[in-house]
């Protein structure tokens, strides 16, 4: 697939031969079912849309039943970039039903299959866009990241996925799951489409008060050539699957050749990321879904009276991942608990912010698996627990609010890829992209 | 032996020409669901921002009670279930408020006062309406999102009386403010009341129950003195703890009682947490050093009043209660008549002609009209009985008042030859009762007095008809 660097330079004849060849292509790989819709909405270079993100006119979902017929009357931040950029919002991918899972088997529409093993998920809640992506179905896609959602299907699909620094990207039109938490970012061929990609959807919104005031671009002035000085988190690797820990000494190796000093650093035990993620994720969540009622728009199932109403809307409307994320919410901050857990989570994610702080005081960046181990086959997690586990190197990164990217390594023995990320400091993501680009072009060379 | 403990909180719809969290108009009677937007109507992936205006308006409350105007404050989510809030929780502010620690003096007739405190005053969004037709029920959602300031007394109160002291005065702040509308039928005021009794002398709180958005004072009184009723007849029965628990009631006018909203057991968890859509609210240096630079209150008017008008405290009190009184009677004072004049004229003559919906923001006499009508009972061009007679008039016709007197004929006569010269004909016309009056009939001269006013058809001065019949009459 041409990249998204090569798109930008195509006519407006050459970009319609695109999408049709795109709209092909999707086609002859349905049973990937990266897609569940392919809207187009304009000229530009065509760029897949995660279901989440509102694309005016769209039929947005969430991969939720209780968001069917619902359509989208306004565009969001990225997608009004997007198409001030040249680009255009061309398709919809499949995602865990309101981005809450690790391999996109809870989305309404059905589970994606990882393109390089139909047998394997492709990660998600962003599974649909990275499978696209990798499949050759999309030049360049947007996920939405709140505890690995795009970096982890981006390992697990064998592509780049950069996960900006929280108020880099508006959250503007991105359907919240967890508002602290959440971010848009470019799932991309390679770091440069990532860059360039990223430039393009960040920058300051008025529309979201998370947002900052920065509009600092990186892809006119990458740099692999810079020195830097890179952490690894030996406690961190013991966890990892084989696959993982031989990627891992190779990405060092290739870093170190390629004149970057590797240190060592210690993080806290990544046990208490996962409770403080899913406190304060489910809490945010429980909130945000409220709105889904059927009152006003989407799916209603009607009851004998409003509070039957409500209570059949959203059983029949809402999935099991997502019902069991909204009890959790409310039971984390109901009367009696709220300081135990909810409170709790805050101090945690602070001491976790602190512990980052402290180490990018010395270094420029972070390597870490994204995931234990490599896609895994469908129905061999044995309960959610074990999902939630998974999540262990990718969720410190969104409870910090910090910059990171996922890129392929190598591919196991069992032809599948390993992926690695790399994490900055706030704000910092030049030096992320920099870091993330020699490490692709070393491990080309 | 009972002393009635009252907190209240009021809920001021602040005058903001956009919503607290979007850009949508909150202007009244447009049609349904016609101002709203992505954000109010709290559609997928829609963010509140807040409107900076709400913050200064809420800065010069805290100012105008002296309360402390915390420099960072956060809001939080309030979460539950109902159709007229689209997001299915309120963003408020529950556990750092933009105002914290104020006071509030309320001024008893006698000239004594009190001082009742303010917890807080926090911001939040109001609702949407519902409006029930039969078996359907529709969703208004144009009041979705509009700010208000929710401000919560200490339990300082002690009678009815006081709490209607009390809201008034909060009432003419907000007005004298501007920040609120303060329109208790459009629910820009809108009153809880939270009421409980204990036996005299015993300090500790017992149970309060909330009594909900009741729409006058006078309602306010009478569902106050209802309740505590219910409560004191609870207390005497021995039955205080089975019937009086806390609780939402309702005021129920048509049945004069108070009834209850939900049962006990569904107390709401509202599962309250820190907004995460929204930063902390931050008052800087600029904003404060504005915006607590606010207008003369009531209290400081009342005063000024006295000292410069030489008003008695009562006067003063009745004329600054209304920041539109007040306007208006300093207004009238322009035309250099006297204080007295003026509130009698203002208070008595202008107001009892008010009703229906005339008030005095929209008067058909303006304060200029009425100032050179008092001015011209002053100048004795007209009497007091005929000034009534002109200002009937102006009710009804936009006039300069020197026409309208001409016109009316009702000019007053100081020129003595010509008083004398009726004062000689009636004189003339009764010599009886001039004789009767000789005799010691001094009651007569009233009817002397009559009778020149008659011949004059009320133009003449009376003081100068006083005058010459005296001297003639000696």
């Amino acid at each position: 697939m041409i990249t998204l660097k090569e798109a930008l330079k195509l006519s407006a004849e050459e970009l319609v031969a695109l999408k049709e060849e795109l709209a092909k292509k999707i086609e002859a790989h349905a049973k990937l079912n990266a897609y569940v819709g392919l809207e187009s909405a304009g000229e530009g270079v065509p760029i897949a849309i995660k279901d989440n993100i509102q694309v005016k006119t769209w039929s947005v979902t969430n991969g939720s039943k209780i968001l069917q017929g619902y359509i989208a009357p306004y565009n969001a931040t990225v997608i009004e970039k997007m198409q001030a950029a040249g680009l255009t919002p061309f398709g919809r991918t499949n995602m865990d039903e309101f981005a809450m899972g690790s391999t996109t088997e809870s989305s309404y529409y059905g589970k994606t299959v990882n393109p390089h093993n139909a047998s394997c998920v492709p990660g998600g809640s962003s599974g649909g866009s990275a499978a696209a992506v990798a499949a050759g179905l999309a030049v360049a896609a947007l996920g939405s990241d709140t505890g690995g959602s795009i970096r982890q299907p981006a390992a697990f699909c064998g592509i780049v996925g950069m996960k900006p620094t929280y108020g880099r990207v508006s959250r503007y039109g991105l359907g919240a799951y967890a508002s602290s938490l959440d971010q848009i970012g470019p799932m991309t061929q390679n770091v440069e489409d990532a860059a360039i990609l990223y430039d393009i959807i960040s920058g300051y919104d008025a529309n979201d008060s998370t947002s900052v005031h920065r509009n600092d671009k990186v892809s006119d002035k990458l740099d692999p050539s810079r020195k830097l000085t890179i952490a690894i988190v030996p406690n961190y690797i013991k966890d990892a699957s084989e696959d993982v820990k031989r990627a891992f000494a190779k990405a060092v190796a290739v870093l170190r050749n390629a004149g970057h000093t590797i240190v060592e650093r210690e993080l806290m035990d990544a046990k208490y990321d996962i409770s403080a993620y899913y406190v304060t994720a489910t809490a945010e969540a429980s909130t945000n879904l409220a709105r889904y009622d059927g009152i006003r728009y989407g799916s209603r199932v009607e009851g004998s009276n409003l509070k039957e109403t409500y209570i059949k809307s959203r059983s029949e409307g809402f999935g099991d991942e997502v019902k069991r994320r909204i009890l959790l919410g409310n039971f984390v901050l109901s009367s009696g608990y709220y300081d135990a857990y909810y409170v709790k989570a805050q101090k945690v994610r602070h001491r976790i912010k602190e512990e980052y702080e402290t180490i990018f005081k010395e270094v420029d960046l972070i390597l870490s698996p994204v995931a234990p181990r490599t896609a895994y086959e469908f129905g061999s997690l044995a309960d959610p627990l074990e999902m939630y586990l998974s999540d262990i190197y990718t969720i410190s990164v969104n409870l910090a609010g910090l910059p990171a990217i996922a890129l392929p390594i190598e591919t196991s023995e069992a032809g599948m890829p390993v992926g690695l990320q790399l994490i900055a400091a706030p704000f910092d993501e030049q030096t992320l992209f920099d870091g993330a680009l020699s490490l692709e072009q070393s491990l080309q060379s | 032996m009972f002393e009635v403990v009252i907190g209240l909180e009021v809920h001021v719809q602040l005058n903001t020409k956009t919503k607290l969290f979007c850009s949508c108009p909150t202007s009244f009677n447009h049609r349904q669901n016609s101002n709203t937007c992505p954000t109010c109507l709290a559609l997928p992936g829609a963010l509140p921002v807040l409107n900076k205006a709400v913050v200064e308006k809420s800065v010069m409350f805290g100012t105008a009670v002296n309360a402390t105007v915390n420099r960072t404050s956060y809001f939080d989510r309030k979460s539950y279930f109902y159709p007229d809030s689209p997001s299915a929780y309120q963003i408020t502010q529950l556990y750092t408020p933009i105002v914290e620690h104020g006071a509030l003096q309320i001024d008893f007739e006698d000239g004594t006062h009190k001082v009742i405190r303010i917890n807080r005053a926090h911001i939040e969004a109001d609702a949407g309406k519902n409006i029930h037709e039969g078996d359907v029920s529709k969703v208004d959602l144009n009041r979705a999102g509009t700010p208000l300031l929710e401000i919560v007394s200490e339990p300082d109160m002690r009678s009815s009386e006081e709490v209607i002291l009390y809201l008034k005065k909060l009432h003419a702040i907000v007005r004298y403010l501007d920040i609120s509308d303060a329109n208790m039928q459009e629910g820009s005021f809108r009153v809880d009341v939270n009421v409980s009794i204990r036996p005299k002398g015993d300090e500790k709180l017992y149970t309060r129950v909330e009594i909900k958005n009741i729409n006058s004072f006078r309602f306010i009184q009478k569902a106050i003195e209802i309740e505590v009723a219910r409560q004191i007849e609870a207390w005497e029965d021995g039955v205080y703890d089975e019937e009086i628990y806390q609780e939402t009631r309702l005021f129920d006018q048509a049945r004069q009682e108070t009834r209850s909203m939900r049962g006990k057991e569904e107390a709401a968890d509202y599962r309250y947490f820190p907004e995460p859509d929204l930063l902390k609210v931050v008052v800087d240096d600029a904003m404060y050093a504005t915006f607590s630079k606010i207008p003369e209150l009531p209290d400081e008017k009342r005063k000024r009043f006295v000292d410069a008008y030489g008003m008695n405290e009562y006067n003063a009190s009745v004329i600054t209660s209304s920041l539109e009184m007040a306007h208006y009677f300093e207004a009238m004072m322009q035309e250099g008549i006297s204080a007295k004049n003026a509130t009698t004229w203002l208070s008595v003559e202008l107001q009892g002609r008010f009703g229906g919906e005339v008030n005095i923001e929209n008067s058909p006499v303006n304060a200029k009209t009425l100032g050179t009508l008092v001015k011209r009972i002053e100048d004795q061009t007209l009497s007091g009985k005929a000034a009534k007679e002109v200002l009937d008039y102006l009710m009804e016709h936009d006039e300069d008042v020197d026409a309208v007197i001409d016109k009316l004929g009702l000019k007053q006569v100081s020129d003595t030859g010509a008083i004398e010269q009726l004062v000689n004909e009636i004189l003339a016309a009764n010599p009886d009762k001039v004789q009767e009056y000789h005799n010691g009939k001094e009651k007569l001269f009233g009817f002397f007095v009559g009778q020149v006013m008659k011949a004059s058809k009320g133009s003449a001065n009376p003081q100068a008809v006083n005058d010459i019949l005296k001297s003639k009459l000696s």
